[in-house]
């Protein structure tokens, strides 16, 4: 066992884990924090997006040890109480889900994209989310809906 | 799927994690990003002993300017590689091929040295290094300094380089071509898929001409290729549609390309003429 110890989602938690667990199975069974989802097994699908000191990264392709002394933020960290975040908004207002398991990942590598670059064409828009699939949707809406984030100007201001 | 029960070490000097990877041989594995080996370890293909992170390594870290040539440290991610001026001034061509790797998450931690190592022939970093004329430093236990290894002698075959168990690749050094025009031709049936084949070329032109030219091959053979042959033809003809595409097409001329799923050795061998013509092209700006 290996003693860690990181922020999520502003809070600090200290915990002793096996090398080997990963920090989605981390964040779902010791942490509860069961928002972000796996959906893949092979690091191709996005669902599992988190953000980790800052950056979006897919949380089923890093060990909780290699986030030691990091401060993560997922899907259950950007809205602000009963607020929702720019991005959560948009994806409402764009109905940008159907069944919505791609939606927490969705969301954080969107508001990834937004932090770099507050005002993206669609096409840069499409090339950031190559990494996040998603089977229902045709990924039409939630194109739309980043860039209704963008324009309401904070898309990446929370999260 | 989860690994199977590994030791995890997370040293903060190259001499440590030196210690460790000798005292373990082939029982330990280097961890810099993971973006390769975790989804390894994932599907049991591997099962160290021991895992020794270098991500802590604050001498592995950053790019730096060395005069001549830009250094990229084994613990810089390819977005700092993609944030870097140093790199967009001049390794244009390293620039364009990295930014057409995997999506955000993974470049945000996979870093160039890691994918140099793994060596995966589809891999779309070892082509532009190649290039380009690299240098890379293999540093092993108790020797003072690191080893100096040509790209051209790093690359083995699939999945093997030069880096022997209980050594590290430190950096890679790649000579500025400051000025020279660049492309990485990735071909991909859909997005976010591994290259079937990809050209990476840099010219350099003078007056409409092409002065000097490089082009390197991903997942032309085992490990990435060099098309001497082509690069030399270039050199001194008009950068004109004509001229470049005759020359181009002979690319793939004495390669032994896979065959698989994504296409037979002689699919690939044709786009590797029709690719080359399209990378040379864009790159000389004709
Ligand atoms: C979904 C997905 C899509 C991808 N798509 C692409 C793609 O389109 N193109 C592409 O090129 N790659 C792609 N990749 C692979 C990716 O680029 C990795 O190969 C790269 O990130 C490896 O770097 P790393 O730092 O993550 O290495 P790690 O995964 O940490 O290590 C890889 C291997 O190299 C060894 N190693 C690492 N660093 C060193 C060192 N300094 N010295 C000695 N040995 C070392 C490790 O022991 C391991 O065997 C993809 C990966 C995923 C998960
Ligand atoms: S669960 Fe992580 S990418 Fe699919
Ligand atoms: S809404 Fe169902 S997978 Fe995206």
């Amino acid at each position: 066992m290996t003693k860690i110890s990181m922020t999520v989602d502003g809070v600090n938690y200290q915990d002793e884990v096996e090398p080997r667990t990963l920090l989605v199975h981390y964040l779902r069974e010791q942490l509860g924090k069961t928002g972000t989802v796996v959906g893949c097994d092979t690091s191709n699908c996005g669902a599992c997006t988190v953000h980790l000191d800052g950056r979006s990264v897919k949380s089923c392709n890093v060990l909780a040890v290699q986030a030691d002394g990091g401060e993560v933020t997922t899907i259950e960290g950007v809205a602000d109480g009963e607020t929702l975040s720019p991005v959560q908004e948009a994806f409402r207002d764009c109905h940008a889900l159907q069944c919505g398991y791609c939606t927490p990942g969705m969301i954080m590598q969107a508001t990834d994209l937004l932090r770099e670059n507050p005002s993206p064409d669609e096409d840069y828009v499409r090339q950031h989310m190559e990494g996040n699939l998603c089977r229902c949707t045709g990924y039409h809406n939630i194109v739309r809906a980043v860039l209704q984030a963008a324009d309401a100007g904070t898309g990446g201001e929370q999260a | 799927m989860i690994p199977a029960p590994f030791d995890y070490a997370a040293p903060t000097t190259v001499e440590e994690a030196l210690t460790l990877l000798s005292e373990h041989g082939d029982d330990a594995k280097v961890l810099a990003g993971g973006q390769s080996l975790l989804p390894v370890l994932r599907m049991r293909l591997n099962a160290p002993e021991l895992v020794v992170d270098i991500s802590r390594i604050e001498s592995l870290k950053g790019i730096t300017d060395t005069g001549d040539a830009v250094r990229i440290g084994a613990a810089t991610t390819y977005q700092e590689v993609l944030d870097s001026d140093l790199v967009r001034e001049h390794l244009g061509l390293l620039h364009t091929a990295v930014e057409q790797i995997a999506d955000p998450q993974i470049r945000h931690r996979g870093t160039v040295c890691g994918a140099l190592a793994h060596a995966d022939p589809a891999g779309d970093v070892g082509a532009p290094v190649l290039a380009l004329d690299a240098t890379m430093e293999v540093q092993s236990r108790g020797v003072v300094g690191p080893r100096q290894v040509s790209a051209a002698d790093f690359f083995v075959d699939l999945f093997e380089t030069a880096v022997g168990d209980g050594e590290l690749l430190t950096a890679v050094t790649i000579p500025k071509h400051t000025g020279w025009g660049s492309h990485y031709e990735k071909f991909v049936r859909v997005s976010h898929q591994w290259a079937i084949i990809g050209i990476a070329a840099a010219v350099r032109a003078e007056g409409g001409v092409i002065a000097e030219a490089r082009v390197g091959m991903t997942n032309m053979g085992a490990k990435p290729l060099r098309a001497p042959a082509v690069e030399q033809a270039l050199a001194g003809q008009p950068a004109t549609e004509e001229a470049i595409s005759e020359i181009c097409a002979r690319a793939g001329e004495g390669t032994e390309p896979p065959s698989d799923l994504n296409g037979k050795a002689d699919y690939r061998r044709h786009l590797a003429g029709v690719l080359t013509r399209r990378a040379v092209l864009a790159a000389a700006g004709a």
